[in-house]
């Protein structure tokens, strides 16, 4: 069944604590490479059947109603899962 | 599925507050407090409300009426397990709608009151602006903690003196309160930051802001916790007003006898 992705991040003028602290955690296993990291979420919203124009509108509908707070977050990503579409 | 209005027992038995009787005409108003899966702090707003000389209802989060309650306390916990965020998932239950109908009725809306996890959903149902994200110390915090009350002439506020400072606990990790700085200075413009923290933020909110208000000053949200500091023996070991004796603070009565003498008018 095809998947529809949602991506959800913190926004960019918001600290992002648990960012933060993961890039604290990344040079104690020795992966200093990394100059900051942000936490994001990803969702997929599974469709029983064809994703039609308005089963992603609806999608979208989610995305920046319940999956996401526009206060302190951005949809960065709202699309089919290409090996879904197949 | 109806909650039953069981009494909750007053450990030591009630205290004797001049309002605690049933001549009082601050008895006759009914003060419900809503419970969702996952609500911890409902049981002591309960006992606030009835401390402070009103009558509580319970009302459960899947109810569709409101009881024909006067005031409307949204209490703190882990509603729906914070799953996606604080506050999200409750935003949508049947009673939530009820409520964020009621509390937008212009001079006659409900005084509704969120207290941190209820004051999440307040942001997230969009009866309060901003939202709260992770402490910027990464840290559950518990602690008692000292604030200045703002602006006395909200519906939850009327019993303090204006800049009156309590001591009331705070215990929360999502507890950092931020807004663009337009809604913040939107909020301080009128007046509506009502409570402010004083000796140190304890976990990043903006401008120190600890709970605000709606432009009619109905609705209010707050991350401490007014609810466990209202009864010698159970509160906070220290108080704005002095020295008391341990356990002994209660500054946190005054939000639930504020909206009972405004109810009562």
């Amino acid at each position: 069944m095809p998947r529809i992705v949602v991506d959800v991040m913190p926004k960019p003028e918001i600290l992002d604590p648990q960012g933060k602290a993961i890039a604290g955690a990344l040079p104690r296993i020795g992966l200093t490479g990394f100059a900051s990291v942000r936490q994001g979420k990803r969702f997929e919203l599974t469709v029983d059947g064809v994703v039609t124009d308005e089963v992603l509108e609806q999608a979208r509908h989610a995305a920046t109603t319940l999956l996401s707070n526009p206060v302190i977050e951005d949809v960065t990503r709202v699309e089919v899962l290409e090996e879904d579409a197949q | 599925m109806t909650t039953s209005n069981i009494e909750t027992p007053l450990i030591g038995g009630p205290q004797p507050l001049a309002s605690n009787n049933e001549d009082s005409p601050l008895n006759g108003v009914k003060v419900g407090v809503v419970t969702f899966p996952g609500s911890l702090d409902d049981r002591d707003a309960v006992r606030a409300v009835r401390l402070a000389g009103g009558s509580a209802v319970h009302l459960w989060h899947g109810d569709h009426s409101l009881q024909d309650v006067d005031a409307v306390i949204i209490p703190g916990g882990f509603s729906y397990g914070d799953y996606l965020r604080a506050g999200a998932i409750s935003r949508f239950a049947p009673l939530m709608e009820q409520i964020t109908a009621a509390a937008s009725g212009g001079a006659d809306a409900l005084p509704v009151l969120g207290i941190c996890n209820g004051f999440q959903v307040l942001t997230e149902a969009h009866l309060l602006p901003g939202s709260m994200i992770k402490n910027n110390h990464l840290h559950f915090i518990c602690r008692d903690q000292r604030l200045r009350v703002e602006n006395n002439g909200t519906f939850w506020t009327s019993e303090y003196a204006d800049g009156e400072e309590l001591v009331i606990p705070l215990k929360n990790q999502d507890g950092q309160f931020v807004a663009d700085n337009r809604t913040l200075d939107e909020l301080e413009g009128e007046g509506r930051v009502v409570f402010r923290y004083v000796d140190g933020n304890p976990n990043g909110s903006r401008r120190d802001i600890a709970g605000i208000s709606n432009a009619a000053g109905n609705v209010v949200g707050l991350m401490p916790h007014p609810e466990h500091a209202v009864e010698a023996g159970f509160g906070p070991d220290s108080s704005a007003r002095g020295e008391v004796e341990v356990r002994g603070g209660t500054d946190g009565l005054g939000i639930f006898t504020s909206v009972l003498k405004k109810l009562v008018g």
